[in-house]
């Protein structure tokens, strides 16, 4: 499975690129990690560096003729840019700055974002696998699934991933764990699961599902975030109204349901005047309507959150 | 069956259309009404505005069918109740960030917004106008951009950048990507008004569009004298219903007298007097190695020059626009006739250009300190007031134009599309310098909505190289083009709308390639059927070289002008 938001089986893309005929290929290694509360790209970048260099190396032998671009969120660039050239050496990798907020990267916005355009997603079809940057078959893939692809290859993987813990807990960060965990599982092993009332957000701080304390056994899914609230201390309103505010800055502004649902889901938390009807009118057209997955994944913590914690 | 087609099912009806087109192509081919908002078949697909919305058996959801493609065997619903309630409430969101201004909008008679609100039954003011402050940008004395209308489609931008300028740009403001003009003071509007004619919720007009059009009648003592572009002959019958290439010449004169003219006539005449100056400069610069000579009648590819490639400007020819030899001559060949006094005479031009706002404030045209015309008015806004007045150019007594400035050589009425003020100049140069044989009058290589079209043409036993240009994106890839090669053509002209003049940022909207192809081929029809096709075998043409143009002087007076290097001159928006 791959790691990005989206789970797509890593190998059917591999497959696909390998089999385009292209005089070049590229691969694209997505580190634009930008949802709050999730940084498990960073805690890879720091503490297997050389894994992530070793994934990469593997995709470029894999793929003929291709090279790699390493894509990185501007404070991870900063960081670690010294540390990968030194890892890179001679491999045909370029190391790549973020432009732009929290659109920037999703895989199409990150094509645009490389080929120096204002990061915004492509229609799609066609796939990057058959046409990506600069109309090449591209191959995208998240750090995490870089370095996976490591592990296997050592024949060291071992059904593990990551999960970032955030929130009201005691011991934050980034846990390697057994894939098949529930949540609830996940926070008593890392010694996280609160004595008070609370309620998480699963899968990312911004675009991540609501789940009551009696919904925590299932798995994590996608990006492997949890994150506890205390629910005594929390003001949902600003929550949801921090959440408002992400996606509208993070957005590309370009599709209708997008740029102007968010704005009125958010003049509407602001305001504390959630009119029901309408809420659902716009959730609606932003899940079906929307041009990218930013779009119909915004849904997702305001409905569970509005309906599991304030109906 | 053919291996290019497929077969489509829209709404339970079998159709058999090419590959490759997307379902709302072959919907909007095949009669069957699907709304979209940012679709433009001139620009490339945004997908944005979510109206095209379908469902497409065997596949989840929704789709936008400006760009999904049509497959063989697709079996494409456009209409169910989901698909009902997106639409209605996405259009509830648009109008939620687009300030209604509906009485003095270019979109009153022909608003897709509106129409869309009643047929899904909107409240257009369920959420208050996101834009409400939003700024209003003024670009010259020719366009405004009212950013408060915008709907964020983005046409504009991508046409503005097709034209090669690049003025207009999205930018982060107050939280949102918006459009807005250009800070580089690198980069000027040329005033093509692209922008306005393919922007679908008129956030673009031109400057007085309706709010102004009547100032020319409120000019007390004065006589006004109105003339009319030829490209709007074949166009403005659409404000009134009529198919595209409706030929309405003498409609359009009965309508502009019933206005209260007190003389109509045309400017193709004076697209006659361009012809014969600018043919003559091309000989005089071919004669005198000086070439590339560049056609000189449009303000927007003038403007372009001055600003952006100064360089050339020795190239352009001097020779003044149509309307304004026109003006001049009015002002002076007709009012000594007349023995009026040129003072008390207000000329009006009908264009279809926004371009010519600005070109008639410009100082160095003025003839005896006065300006050759006084306004100009759309085609938009010559309709505008054709209905504020009850005239209908459907059901009117056509009339005439007067004499003597109103009755052009065919040469002068196809300067209205790419490559005829080429061919026009082609048509006199050849038959000036012919001895003997057939004369060549049709030069059907440069007709067409080609972007450069490029022919050997023998003129004095010469071959010239010519090029037409058509669009100012595809005059930038030329210019660079004779930067590396300086003799790479003898003869270039180039008009900066889309098919000419009948594309122009003045003329009735929509728009698009087949329209402009039928506007454009109507006027080829009238100067098929015209006994005079060449611009110096017009009677008055005749008359004015024999009787009143006696020096070189005078000659240059009324008919050249002269250029300079442009800096910015749309103001830099402060914030
Ligand atoms: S001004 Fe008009 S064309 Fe430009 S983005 Fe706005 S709605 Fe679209
Ligand atoms: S008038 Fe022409 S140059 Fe000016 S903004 Fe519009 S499209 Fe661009």
């Amino acid at each position: 499975m791959g790691r990005g938001g989206a789970g797509f089986p890593t190998y059917l893309k591999w497959e696909a690129v390998n089999k385009e005929k292209a005089d070049k290929k590229y691969i694209v290694c997505n580190g634009s990690e930008g949802e709050p509360n999730v940084f498990k790209d960073g805690f890879i970048l720091e503490n297997y560096p050389e894994k992530l260099i070793q994934g990469i190396e593997i995709a470029l032998e894999t793929i003929g003729n291709s090279s790699a671009y390493i894509y990185l969120k501007k404070d991870y660039y900063k960081k670690f840019k010294k540390l990968l050239e030194k890892l890179i050496g001679n491999l045909p990798i370029t190391l790549f700055e973020k432009t732009g907020g929290y659109i920037a990267g999703e895989e199409t916005a990150v094509l645009e974002s490389i080929e120096g355009r204002r990061p915004e997603p492509r229609i799609k079809p066609p796939f990057p696998t058959e046409s990506g940057l600069w109309g090449y078959p591209t191959l995208i893939n998240n750090i995490e699934t870089f370095y996976s692809v490591a592990k296997i290859a050592d024949n060291e993987y071992k059904n593990t991933r990551f999960y970032s813990i955030g929130g009201d807990v005691k011991n934050k960060g980034v846990y390697e764990l057994s894939e098949n965990l529930t949540i609830k599982e996940i926070l008593e092993k890392t010694h996280n699961y609160p004595l008070f009332d609370f309620f998480v957000q699963k899968g990312g701080g911004a675009s991540g599902e609501i789940l009551l304390s009696n919904e925590l056994d299932q798995m994590v899914k996608g990006v492997g975030a949890i994150i506890i609230f205390n629910k005594a201390k929390t003001d949902l309103f600003v929550l949801m109204e921090t959440w408002a505010d992400f996606f509208m800055k993070g957005n590309c502004d370009k599709c209708v349901p997008c740029r102007e649902g968010l704005f009125r889901i958010a003049e509407m938390i602001k305001k504390k005047e959630i009119d029901e009807k309408v809420m659902e009118e716009i959730f609606f057209v932003l899940e079906k309507t929307s041009f990218c997955a930013l779009g119909r994944g915004a849904v997702v913590p305001f409905r569970s959150l509005i309906n599991k914690l304030m109906s | 069956m053919n291996k290019n087609k497929i077969q489509i099912i829209i709404d339970g009806k079998k159709i058999e259309c090419e590959k490759g087109k997307t379902i709302l192509e072959v919907a909007i081919e095949n009669g069957i009404e699907i709304p979209a908002l940012c679709y433009h078949s001139d620009l490339k697909v945004n997908a944005s505005c979510r109206m095209c919305l379908v469902e497409i058996k065997g596949i989840k959801g929704m789709q936008t069918s400006c760009s999904t493609k049509a497959e063989h065997k697709m079996d494409v619903v456009t209409n169910s109740l989901e698909i009902r309630k997106a639409r209605k409430t996405n259009l509830e969101l648009i109008f939620a960030q687009h300030r209604e201004e509906c009485n003095d909008c270019i979109c009153k008679f022909n608003c897709n917004l509106l129409k869309l609100a009643k047929s899904y039954k909107v409240d257009i003011a369920k959420f208050f106008d996101r834009k409400t402050n939003y700024s209003v940008h003024k670009f010259g004395p020719a366009l405004v951009f009212d950013s408060s209308k915008c709907i964020d489609c983005r046409n504009c931008v991508e046409v503005c950048k097709k034209q090669g300028v690049g003025f207009l740009e999205i930018k982060e403001k107050d939280g949102f990507f918006q459009v807005v003009p250009s800070k580089d003071k690198n980069k000027d509007c040329v005033y093509c008004g692209q922008c306005a004619v393919h922007c679908p919720v008129g956030a673009f007009e031109a400057v007085g569009e309706f709010e102004d059009i009547e100032r020319c009648f409120e000019e007390k003592d004065k006589l006004l004298i109105f003339q009319f572009a030829p490209a709007i002959r074949t166009s403005i019958g659409e404000e009134f219903g009529l198919p595209y290439g409706s030929i309405v010449t003498e409609q359009l004169v009965a309508g502009i007298k019933k206005l209260g003219a007190h003389k109509v006539f045309d400017v193709s005449v004076g697209a006659d007097f361009t012809t014969v100056e600018e043919a003559n400069e091309l000989m005089e610069k071919i004669e005198n190695k000086a070439t590339p000579c560049f056609s000189s009648c449009c303000p927007s590819w003038v403007k372009f020059i001055e600003f952006y490639y100064p360089e050339f400007i020795p190239h352009l020819a001097t020779t003044r626009s149509p309307q304004v030899i026109m003006g001049g001559l009015i002002k002076t060949f007709w009012a000594e006739k007349e023995n009026i006094d040129p003072k008390k005479i207000i000329v009006v031009s009908i264009m279809p250009c926004t371009a010519k706002k600005y070109e008639i404030q410009k100082k160095e045209l003025e003839v005896d300190g006065l300006k050759p015309v006084d306004y100009v008015l759309t085609t938009r806004e010559l309709a505008y007031l054709f209905k504020k007045w009850k005239i209908d150019l459907k059901n009117i007594k056509p009339e005439k134009q007067d004499n003597p400035l109103g009755i052009p050589s065919g040469a002068g009425v196809i300067y209205g599309a790419t490559g005829g003020v080429m061919e026009s100049a082609l048509r006199t140069a050849c038959a000036k310098t012919q001895k003997s044989g057939r004369l060549k009058i049709e030069f059907k290589d440069v007709r067409g909505s080609d972007g450069v079209k490029t022919a050997l043409i023998k003129i004095n036993n010469k071959e010239i190289k010519v090029a037409v240009v058509n669009g100012l994106g595809n005059a930038k890839k030329v210019l660079e083009e004779l930067k590396k090669n300086p003799k790479l053509y003898d003869a270039v002209e180039v008009m900066a709308c889309p098919g000419g003049c009948v594309g122009g940022g003045g003329q009735p909207v929509p728009v698009d390639a087949k329209i402009r192809q039928k506007r454009a081929q109507a006027l080829y029809q009238i100067d098929s059927k015209k006994e005079i096709r060449l611009a110096h075998e017009n009677p008055v043409v005749k008359e004015v070289y024999k009787d009143f143009f006696v020096s070189k002087k005078i000659i240059h007076k009324i008919c050249h002008t002269k250029y300079s290097r442009k800096k910015r001159e749309v103001e830099i928006p402060k914030d």
